[in-house]
């Protein structure tokens, strides 16, 4: 919500400059979003008067004007406009001036002659026409200036004199006198050959000794759209040129507030539970009660007295009434549709709002000062006189304002006349009754609709406005009168029209204040403060709430104050958030801390790190192709996942059931990256179906992923047994995996300790790095984070340790390739008779010496007795039982 | 044979002290006190010599002796120290060649900020609490006063699993104020961080998933100051001491009254510059107390009890603290990113 100040200004006087303002009202509520001086970048531009002006010596196109600017000599200023004539008034950036898009303005030469600064067009002031609608420059076609498309064939002779025939009723004429005669409006003398004629007209570019082609049938000026000549024609008969002002100045003054730049505007962020504050009336009770000041506020005066009975004339019916619980409308008659005068150009402009007509420019302007959205209907298209406010027919179409066909439904509300929909409701007018040049009589439509509805429609249709944003916050129902008297009283105001007498008013609600009780030791103890009853009175009277004895009334735009809560926000507001002490918390104390889960949570982040693995957060949800892409069956009942009905698009759709595709994607980026080496890790949630309440089963799993030279299966999997070893769980074993389809068949494997299934890991299937781009190994992890929990051991206790020295042996046997470490390493412990410590494989070997089909494997093993230093003989015992297993369940071999 | 064995002191101590090798000495030794030495050879003399003149010349020896014997040992020393110098010498390395590397991974910098974060309130007895993400819209908004109508349950702010909007992706971690109201005894003190999503486009400072940590107090006598007190601490430790707030009104449809907190800005201390686009403050959190609706709703009597809550985005405080300027950098996880934390 933007807020001008010179608008404030009208309701309560606030001297603070921007910053303070802006610092006061942020504190009391009104957060301010920013302020702009609206001039700030208009510098040393001042009002000049055309003292003189000829034709530059060294160009065809170009003007030396002398011109007053209120100091001793007037100043030259070189100018390729041609619409500006002795006498008339200009803006001018003088030497060393800034205009708006930081554009600097400094004296020069044109064409060897000195300038000492520039003339400005409205746009070079960050203007347009609707701002100043006067200023539209109407360019007659000077022959002087054309240049034929095809200089072998041009349509007009270069030699044309005047007399001469152009075509038709069009001949030539030359330009003998100019005389301003009011402002846009001159009288031209013209010679045709044979005579003088003096015409008038309202061609702005016309100077003395012009050639023109002048339409003796119509007895005017030919414009290039006359002639039906390109612009390219004529290049220098633009309509466009110096903005010629109609103000009340004179030479030397500022231009700033002439156009209406000296303005400050202020930016307000309003939370949805204020709709009252997106209103310059609404802000300024703010302001006052912000800074303890008068507030002044104008009950609108209608002087009414058209002629006709607006009752005759119309008639409003509310057959959904829960939709509509107020429905205020006036009638103008007569209006005449121009422009509207420059205050109020001014102001709507200030608020971001552009100028279009009178009666337009009247509703927003309502809608800007009281808050209360308005809109104005041309009485001769409601059909029947007759205003039904109803819901829309299924399937009903209506062609909005800006031109958009809607197809409507039965929660949408419309206004209708008794043929069809005309608007809809608290969002657009219909281009049907729309308000044109030719428009007599107006409805002007003030009303209350149910926020929901509005909001609902506003979204279906994808057309949130101004009106709607309003409507949807619940506006105040008693806003509607005074807002539409407003709307009358400034067409008289403007003389925009003939206002009739009376009001429609149907109110589908019993207006009933809301009352609370003021406790003030309530909301003293809510707040830690100790304000008195009398503060807290007036903080609220303050802004609008009337308190006799204990009761609080609450104002009528304030729906969000429901209970002693709110009024204590009212209350700590204007006593200031600021001024409320800083205690510390009494009562009884609480044990703070992490539950034992967290307390594995960040054990696990600490393992993963001590790992060299970076931590990464990735999205929950993917898109249901990331299930193909890691090979998983289109029957995997994996797949079973909650789909977003409305999401951003399909890549962000479902919750992962799995944490490898976003995994895969994060090591894939990196790779691309060309970043060498990458240990990632994340302890993700994973959303399965079938949860309490229709909810998700979110577990969670520790999800690591590396690629590089510094990663293989076995590292990976030394990792996992560092992390399992760190847990102290126990029996832990690992068994290949071939039928995950993610990973490779022959380097993947499911680890377990005892008979709970902890996770799975190791190299990703090649085909689903081709499915990533990627042809580096992918090595994965995927541990569920609710076994790691439960497999976690006990807490350390300490074994004594070794008395005695332990013997160690080597033994290295052979066997066919089939057989895995794993049984051998069963088997080494089977065979053992308890004085085995320990088994570290350290060669495995095939080739030379060792048969084809097989492969000789070597063990390093501590054999230790608690109680007495072991014999060489007891130790080669154990080794020889040891053996005999090997042979016996593996086939295993010593190696000669 | 005194001359004999002043001559076989002053050699001998001549070798010994020139022996340049632990060898040399060994030779020395061997030349002069071995049993084929000179001084052994000397010693086998004595007996022809007269008995009146052995006390003397055995006294004599026995010196010669000694002297070369303290001589080989101090020459010992001196040699094994010359040695070691020379061996230190040799083993002399290029310090400035880089270390083997040992990587050590990294936290994600959002869970650095966060764990910062954690640690505060549980040094004043907060306790963590995590929930569910998928979650009820009637926990995610109607238990907190945004009925029906509110515009952020509109299905282009919230993502919905069902038609009738009743399971969604929860927008806030707010809905963990309710949970932990339904399952915990009084008085409660929880601090909820989570995952929370919103119908947000991707870009510089969205992002359809983000985070937000969750505070909440419920006891007797909790008041709007004692809110204050209690942020204050923890901006004073994450900020340092002295470190400025201001608190702003503002709206939470489940907090009355309701608050945003800046923080004077650190870079220019509060004259305005473009970290805290003028305005001298940075907004930090938004917090309020529990709306008496709302504890109401959990069936807990507003009479005895009262609560404050805050809710503090995760991301933004990262970013800042961290200087990072691109929210997707967060998401992205490139590793030359990870790896600056």
């Amino acid at each position: 919500m933007n807020l001008s100040r010179k608008w404030l200004d009208e309701f309560v006087r606030i001297t603070a400059n921007d910053k303070d303002f802006a610092e006061a009202m942020t504190l009391s509520g009104s957060k301010v979003e920013g302020t702009e001086d609206l001039g700030t970048e208009i510098n040393n531009v001042v009002v000049g008067q055309i003292v003189s002006l000829e034709h530059h010596p060294d160009s065809d196109h170009m003007w030396i004007c002398q011109i007053n600017i209120g100091e001793e000599e007037p100043v030259q200023i070189v100018t390729g406009a041609w619409n500006v004539h002795v006498g008339d008034i200009v803006p001018v950036a003088k030497h060393k001036s800034t205009l708006p898009g930081g554009v600097k303005i400094e004296k020069g030469k044109l064409r060897g002659v000195k300038s000492n600064g520039m003339l400005c067009g409205l746009s070079e002031l960050g203007l347009d026409e609707r701002d100043f609608p006067y200023a539209v420059i109407k360019a007659a076609a000077i022959l002087g200036d054309y240049k034929a498309i095809d200089p072998e064939k041009p349509s007009i002779p270069a030699d044309i004199q005047a007399g001469h025939k152009i075509y038709g009723p069009v001949v030539a004429a030359k330009v003998a006198g100019v005389e301003p005669l009011c402002y846009g409006c001159f009288r031209v003398v013209l010679e045709t050959g044979k005579e003088n004629l003096t015409i008038e007209s309202d061609c702005m570019n016309l100077h003395e000794g012009d050639m023109v082609a002048y339409n003796t049938k119509s007895g005017t000026i030919c414009t290039l759209a006359d002639l039906h000549a390109e612009q390219r024609e004529f290049p220098h008969c633009i309509e466009d040129g110096i903005f010629i002002l109609n103000e009340d100045c004179k030479p030397g003054d500022d231009i700033k507030p002439v156009i209406g730049m000296d303005d400050h505007v202020v930016e307000f962020e309003i939370t949805p539970n204020r709709p009252d504050c997106l209103s310059i009336i609404g802000l300024a009770r703010e302001a006052a009660a912000t800074y303890n000041a008068e507030l002044k506020l104008h009950t609108p005066v209608v002087k009414g007295g058209a002629e006709g009975s607006l009752f005759e004339l119309l008639d409003v019916e509310t057959p959904d009434p829960e939709l509509c619980p107020r429905y205020s409308a006036r009638m103008v008659k007569n209006v005449k549709i121009g422009p509207s005068p420059k205050w109020m150009r001014e102001r709507l402009r200030a608020m971001g709002v552009r100028p279009i007509n009178n009666i337009v420019d009247i509703t927003n302007y309502v809608m800007l000062e009281y808050g209360q959205p308005m809109h104005a209907f041309d009485y001769r298209y409601v059909n029947g006189g007759k205003i039904i406010v109803r819901r829309a027919a299924e399937g009903e179409e209506l062609t909005t304002l800006d031109g958009g066909v809607r197809t409507l439904n039965s929660n949408m509300l419309v206004i209708a006349d008794q043929d069809r929909a005309v608007g809809l409701a608290g969002i657009m007018g219909g281009l049907n009754s729309e308000i044109v040049d030719d428009t007599v009589d107006v409805v002007f439509e003030s009303a209350c609709f149910d926020g929901t509805c509005i909001r609902k429609t506003a979204l279906a249709l994808g057309m949130r406005t101004e009106a709607s944003a309003k409507f949807e916050k619940g506006l105040d129902p008693m806003n509607t009168l005074p807002a539409v008297d407003r709307a009358c009283e400034l067409v008289e105001m403007l003389g925009a029209g003939e206002v009739l007498e009376g009001v429609i008013d149907i109110l589908n609600f019993v207006p009933q204040p809301t009352v609370l009780k003021l406790e003030p030791e309530k909301i003293n103890g809510l707040l830690g403060t100790d304000v008195s009853a009398e503060d807290m009175v007036k903080y609220l009277e303050n802004v609008g709430f009337v308190v006799e004895g204990d009761q609080v009334i609450v104002p009528s735009w304030r729906a969000d104050v429901q209970a002693m809560a709110d009024l204590a926000e009212e209350v700590a507001r204007f006593y200031g958030y600021n001024n409320i002490p800083i205690t510390l918390m009494r009562g009884e104390t609480t044990q703070g801390g992490y539950s034992p889960i967290q307390v594995v949570e960040n054990r696990l982040g600490e393992l993963a790190r001590g790992c060299g693995f970076d931590e990464i957060i990735t999205y929950s949800f993917i898109s249901p192709t990331y299930y193909d892409k890691i090979r998983w069956a289109a029957d995997d009942e994996r797949r079973a996942s909650f789909k977003i009905l409305n999401p951003l698009g399909e890549d962000t759709s479902i919750m992962r059931t799995t944490v490898l595709p976003s995994m895969l994607e994060i090591l894939t980026r990196n790779y691309n990256y060309r970043n060498k080496n990458a240990k990632l890790y994340e302890l993700g949630r994973i959303y399965k179906m079938g949860g309490e309440d229709g909810l998700a089963v979110e577990s969670k799993i520790l999800s690591m992923g590396a690629y590089g030279d510094d990663m293989d299966f076995f590292k990976l999997k030394g990792i996992i047994e560092a992390i399992l070893g760190d847990l102290r769980a126990e029996e832990i074993r690992f068994e290949p995996c071939t039928s995950n389809p993610s990973y490779h068949p022959g380097r993947c494997a499911e680890v377990y300790a005892g008979d709970t299934l902890i996770g799975v890991f190791g190299q990703i299937h090649p085909l689903v790095s081709k499915n990533y781009g990627v042809d580096a190994a992918f090595y994965c992890a995927e541990l569920s984070f609710d076994a790691l929990l439960a497999v976690k051991g006990q807490d350390a206790e300490y074994k004594p340790l070794p008395k005695f020295p332990s013997v160690t042996r080597d033994i290295a046997v052979v066997c066919d390739n089939a057989v895995t470490v794993g049984q051998l390493e069963a088997a080494i412990k089977k065979g053992a008779k308890g004085l085995l410590k320990g088994v570290k494989l350290f060669d495995i070997y095939q080739g030379k010496g060792v048969p084809e089909g097989k492969k000789s494997v070597a063990f390093n093993l501590v054999l230790r007795a608690d109680d007495r230093s072991l014999t060489g003989e007891e130790a080669d015992a154990d080794v020889k039982s040891i053996l005999e297993v090997l042979a016996a369940d593996c086939g295993a071999v010593i190696r000669a | 044979m005194k001359e004999q064995l002043e001559l076989i002191l002053k050699q001998g101590l001549e070798e010994i002290t020139s022996a340049g090798s632990k060898d040399a000495l060994e030779a020395a030794r061997i030349k002069y006190l071995g049993k084929k030495g000179e001084l052994t050879a000397v010693l086998k003399m004595m007996g022809k010599l007269d008995a009146s003149e052995r006390p003397a010349m055995g006294q004599l020896a026995n010196e010669v002796r000694a002297q070369l014997e303290n001589a080989i040992d101090t020459a010992s020393v001196k040699l094994a120290e010359a040695a070691l110098e020379q061996q230190l010498l040799d083993e002399t390395l290029d310090v400035t060649i880089p270390g083997t590397p040992v990587n050590v991974g990294h936290k994600h910098p959002m869970y650095v900020a966060l764990d910062e974060l954690k640690e505060i309130f549980i040094g004043m007895g907060f306790t963590i609490l995590d929930g569910p993400e998928v979650e009820l819209a009637t926990n995610n908004f109607d238990r907190l006063n945004a009925e029906e109508g509110h515009p952020s349950r509109d299905w282009s702010d919230t993502f919905y699993f069902d038609e009738d909007s009743r399971v969604m992706l929860r927008s806030q971690t707010s809905p963990m104020q309710v949970r932990a109201m339904d399952t915990m005894e009084l008085p409660i003190r929880i601090l909820a961080p989570g995952r929370v999503y919103r119908k947000d486009e991707v870009d510089a400072t969205h992002s359809p998933m983000f985070h937000q940590v969750e505070g909440m107090v419920i006891d007797k006598n909790i008041t709007m100051a004692d809110l204050k007190g209690t942020l204050n601490t923890v901006v004073e430790q994450l900020y340092g001491k002295g470190t400025k707030t201001r608190f702003r009104p503002h709206h939470f449809p489940f907090t009355e009254p309701s608050c945003e907190m800046d923080v004077q800005c650190h870079k220019c201390g509060g004259v305005g510059c473009p970290t805290c686009k003028g305005e001298g403050w940075i907004e930090l959190l938004g917090a309020g107390m529990i709306h008496p609706k709302v504890l109401e709703m959990a069936g807990i009597d507003t009479n005895v009890y009262s609560g404050w809550a805050f809710g503090i985005g995760l991301e933004r405080m990262a970013m800042r603290r961290f200087k990072i300027a691109d929210l997707r950098l967060i998401f992205e996880n490139d590793i030359r990113f990870l790896e600056q934390f």
